[in-house]
């Protein structure tokens, strides 16, 4: 069993988040994610509400694919590169084009749900940076806003799009 | 309390022989919602997802061999569409695009939900199943002998859903589901369809209508009469307004519930399968994926 990672009760393990190694540190089996993310590490960017992979505000970046950390074993995310709306966002009080874009269109109100859709729009410009409106909705169809309306959503995914294209012309 | 993610199958038998009443985790997208609701404490946690040997799909002769990790995601991808687009269409319809990326053909099928969206594809298309135990012991079994009951399989302690094997483009697949809204859904009533031109034959199966996936042969043996084989065309009455949902209505064994009533259930399937059966004669190629 040389490779098998063995975690005991009272686990310790280490996660590697946004390019980070973290150590976590008596934790409990049962602990997801998205809490140990918030309530181990101080991450509080990710939100919780649903804790059924319902609502995609926990949305994060698991080896580069797109996940509900809710529904995520944390004593067994170790060893994958897991990325936050914390490490999508540049150092500093800068914003990125995704989240310049939210602000730009309006696509924020209470803000719960902003950071879920951040992690999941960011995600989708980078697979799909052409992105049709129908692709923008499918992609989204994992993230509940009950407050502002997707349509100023629907419009920042699109001004993100635009803003990144006009970017790339100009190199 | 452990949690084990073994890095090989090899690694993962050598676990459950030292602990073979471990829970295995696949994706998670059931399994932690429990957890999370305090419903489940497990002891001793198998993680699978790093298990090389489970991961992906291959071809086998004629024969697509799906990894029990496979994720929706990965059902999706235009080339496994092509060679089981039913599946596909099945896979389209599971929850979100995170859903999609984290829960597995696997988990699908141990979770043994009634409303599991893979299942009624998989049984009308055939699937094979095979399970390992750690003294290299492997059976292939088929879904019915596989899914016996709500949440309840024959898997044994130990035992490990390792592939799933379907034959590669088997004719005409639909699935069709039906619920409150397109994502984040789970299926008040689902039917899969498979004609099968180059065999000459037809498999109808129901899902979230009895307590596993129900085999309609009552409808496939009536369908089989209606199809011109030759000609790949429908015959009779479902040519015009004719319907399955009669026979479709006698099948199912569904219950009421918080999603739905078992009378609209049983419309509802009887629908899917008429629509199925008539998308499967169009020319035009199916709406999703």
């Amino acid at each position: 069993m040389t490779n098998t990672t063995s975690v005991p009760e009272l686990l310790s393990y280490t996660l590697n988040v946004n390019g980070r190694d973290h150590q976590v540190s008596d934790a409990e089996l049962g602990e997801n994610l998205l809490f140990v993310l918030r309530e181990r590490l101080g991450l509080r960017g990710s939100k919780n509400a649903c804790e059924q992979g319902e609502c995609g505000s926990c949305s994060v970046l698991v080896d580069g694919r797109l996940e509900c950390s809710c529904t995520m074993l944390a004593a067994a995310a170790t060893g994958r590169q897991i990325v936050t709306v914390e490490g999508l966002t540049p150092s500093g009080d800068g914003l990125s084009e995704v989240q310049e874009a939210f602000v730009a269109e309006g696509a924020v109100q209470c803000g719960f749900c902003t950071p879920g859709l951040i992690v999941s729009v960011s995600d989708l410009l980078d697979r799909l940076p052409l992105a049709t409106e129908l692709e923008i909705r499918e992609a989204i169809s994992g993230n509940l806003c009950r407050c502002t309306g997707y349509g100023r959503i629907i419009a920042a995914v699109q001004a993100a799009q635009h803003a990144r294209s006009a970017r790339e012309a100009l190199r | 309390m452990p949690v084990f993610v073994p890095a090989s199958l090899e690694e993962a038998f050598a676990v459950l022989e030292g602990a073979p009443g471990a829970q295995l985790l696949a994706g998670g997208t059931d399994f932690m919602v429990e957890v999370n609701a305090g419903q489940r404490r497990p002891a001793t946690v198998v993680a699978l997802g790093a298990v090389p040997e489970l991961k992906g799909w291959r071809l086998d002769g004629d024969e697509v061999v799906l990894g029990a990790g496979l994720t929706y995601t990965e059902m999706i991808s235009p080339e496994l569409a092509e060679l089981v687009p039913g599946l596909a269409q099945a896979a389209r319809t599971v929850g979100s695009p995170q859903i999609r990326n984290a829960g597995t053909l696997g988990g699908n099928i141990a979770t043994a939900s009634p409303a599991g969206d893979t299942l009624p594809m998989l049984m009308a298309l055939g699937a094979t199943m095979t399970l390992g135990r750690s003294d290299g012991g492997r059976r292939a079994v088929g879904l019915d002998e596989l899914v016996v009951g709500p949440k309840r399989t024959t898997l044994q302690p130990g035992e490990v859903l390792l592939e799933v094997r379907v034959r590669a483009g088997a004719g005409r697949q639909e699935f069709l589901k039906v619920g409150t809204r397109n994502a984040m859904v789970i299926a008040v009533a689902s039917a899969a369809v498979v004609v099968d031109f180059e065999r000459r034959s037809v498999r109808v199966a129901l899902g979230s209508v009895g307590p596993v996936v129900i085999r309609a042969e009552e409808v496939e043996r009536e369908a089989a009469k209606l199809i011109d084989w030759d000609a790949r065309r429908l015959v009779g009455p479902l040519e015009g307004s004719g319907d399955f949902g009669e026979l479709v209505r006698t099948a199912a064994r569904p219950i009421d519930d918080h999603r739905s009533t078992a009378a609209y259930r049983r419309h509802a399937a009887g629908v899917c399968v008429t629509r199925a059966f008539r998308r499967a004669f169009s020319s035009e190629e199916s709406t999703a994926p």
